[in-house]
């Protein structure tokens, strides 16, 4: 069902854990789809990703996506790091299933809700960074009909 | 990984040698068609009849009222569809549980587009069905009361001889999906007033693609494949002959072995329960305690998702479910879950466990102890975890 590169990210996450007095945190997701994550981003004066941890709740495909997204924030700038799309993830990963899709938005979000509270925080704008739309409060699912 | 340890027997099982044993004449040397005049086939009549009589015993039946279909979902469509329609100038209402197998829920869904109305019982934490909900959800127009033997997901028995009592003084036809419990724990069909029972082969040890449905004699049931007058006119379509030799050789199997075989499983499932909810924290057993199919374990650990617990344990070469095989890849949380009350994250990271005849007590202590290790592992990453440590610090 995964790539060889989910099921090394998902055996060997890389990056977890937490950063304590982050630069900016941000958490998206929801428990009823069974997704949650939370990245810790730490930035230095000069806006490049320093360190970068996550913390998941979710399936393998969440599991790796976030450990991916992480190596892939790590060390850039802010502006770079809002160039890590979803599709990049994915395409980092060899492909995800397409029920797991979701999971490469939920990193995306996850890094772009980070780096909300980072601006926040510093009362800067990020060109492009919008505000998170998903949190753990919000999110119903549609049934499907296939009759 | 050379170690393989299977606890999905609730998912399917291992054709046992003597079935395929049995079965391979049948595809080689007798490939008759037990249709045909000439004796070379028509011994193969006899031979499939056979197997509706061991069949037939088992259940405390005749072997006419046994049907053989393709399996267990093949049974219950016929017997919720085939129902519905004969029975429509009585009525058009029927009474199932919110926690049947999809091939029972998704046709009832089915038949209330075509105009049936459904109640969907709700069961307590247990898994239970209250009778008195039972009892009061009978209308006028009720003419099917469909309730499983045992859950296949969290293994709770379901009070099946009141159920029937009470279909019985009401004069409504009672269903039973039986795919889990046939061959696990006894069952008679007249002292349960069964009017029809589905089950599968392959969930004891015998094939895949046969399973039967009973039907009891009298009951006013339409044809479900339309052709040839096999199945007495019922089932059209060449018999399955390799299949249904199978599946009765392993009925007459798992009937002689039940009472062993299930003491070992309940003794091997308790260990593996004490286990489990004494050394791993936040975690609880889904289903009854004791009205528990022999083999099933259900548990949920807080915190942690269920396909990851899965992954983790394939890993350590340990075959478990999630919910059940029938809805993992789908991203709803079980439906059984949430209807004993659990709640979403919790339903998500529910582990089914059911045990087989070949299970060990080295296998049980194998897994608690890599189970230990991997939800401590997956609460190391969660966030839900995280949160849950500071407010309780």
């Amino acid at each position: 069902m995964y790539s060889q590169k989910v099921m090394e990210h998902f055996e060997h996450p890389r990056n977890v854990g937490e950063i304590e007095n982050a630069s900016g945190v941000g958490t998206v997701g929801n428990a009823k789809c069974g997704d949650i994550m939370r990245i810790y981003l730490d930035i230095d004066e000069n806006q490049i990703i320093q360190d970068v941890k996550f913390k998941t709740f979710g399936c393998g495909a969440a599991v790796a996506t976030s450990s991916m997204a992480t190596e892939l924030v790590k060390g850039k700038s802010i502006q770079e790091a809002m160039q890590v799309t979803n599709k990049a993830v994915m395409e980092a990963l060899d492909g995800l299933p397409p029920v797991k899709v979701h999971c490469s938005l939920l990193a995306e979000e996850a890094i772009h809700a980070a780096l909300w509270d980072y601006a926040n925080k510093h009362d800067i704008k990020i060109e492009g960074l919008e505000k998170p739309k998903s949190d753990i409060h919000e999110g119903e699912e549609d049934e499907e009909e296939d009759y | 990984m050379d170690k393989l340890i299977y606890l999905d027997h609730a998912a399917t099982t291992k054709t046992a040698p003597e079935v395929v044993e049995a079965m391979l004449p049948y595809f080689t040397e007798n490939y008759g068609n037990p249709s045909s005049v000439y004796s070379f086939a028509a011994k193969n009549k006899d031979a499939v009849n056979r197997q509706r009589e061991i069949i037939a015993e088992a259940l405390g039946a005749d072997g006419s009222e046994i049907y053989f279909t393709a399996g267990g979902s093949e049974a219950d469509n016929w017997a919720l569809k085939a129902a519905a329609e004969a029975y429509a100038s009585k009525g058009r209402h029927i009474i199932t549980t919110k926690i049947e197998h999809h091939a029972v829920l998704h046709t009832a869904e089915y038949l209330e587009k075509k105009g049936c109305e459904v109640t969907y019982l709700d069961v307590d934490e247990e898994g239970l069905i209250s009778l008195e909900e039972l009892k009061s959800a009978i209308r006028p127009d009720t003419i099917l009361i469909s309730v499983m033997y045992a859950n296949n997901e969290i293994g709770t028995i379901e009070p099946i001889k009141e159920i029937g009592q009470i279909a019985q003084e009401n004069g409504i036809l009672f269903h039973t999906d039986a795919v889990q419990a046939f061959g696990q724990i006894p069952i008679r069909v007249d002292e349960c007033c069964i009017d029809m029972l589905s089950a599968s082969g392959h969930k004891l040890n015998g094939p895949k693609g046969i399973g039967f449905l009973y039907i009891r004699k009298g009951v006013k049931i339409r044809s479900f494949v339309h052709g040839g007058a096999q199945e007495r006119k019922r089932r059209a379509g060449t018999e399955n002959v390799p299949g249904i030799i199978g599946l009765g050789t392993a009925v007459d199997r798992a009937v002689r072995t039940m009472e062993e075989r299930t003491a070992k499983e309940r003794e091997l499932r308790d260990y593996l329960i004490e286990r489990v909810l004494s050394e791993i924290p936040y975690c609880r057993l889904n289903g009854h305690r004791s009205m528990r199919l022999p083999n099933n374990a259900n548990f949920s650990f807080q915190f942690i998702e269920g396909e990851s617990l899965l992954i983790r344990l394939d890993m350590k070469g340990i075959c478990g479910s999630s919910g059940s095989a029938c809805t993992s890849g789908s991203l709803d949380p079980s439906h059984v879950l949430l209807a004993i009350g659990l709640p979403h994250e919790t339903a998500h990271g529910s582990l089914r466990l059911t045990l087989g005849e070949e299970t060990t007590k080295e296998d049980v202590d194998y897994v608690a102890d890599v189970l230990k290790e991997i939800v401590a592992g997956l609460r190391e990453m969660s966030p839900l975890y995280e949160d849950f440590l500071k407010k309780n610090q």
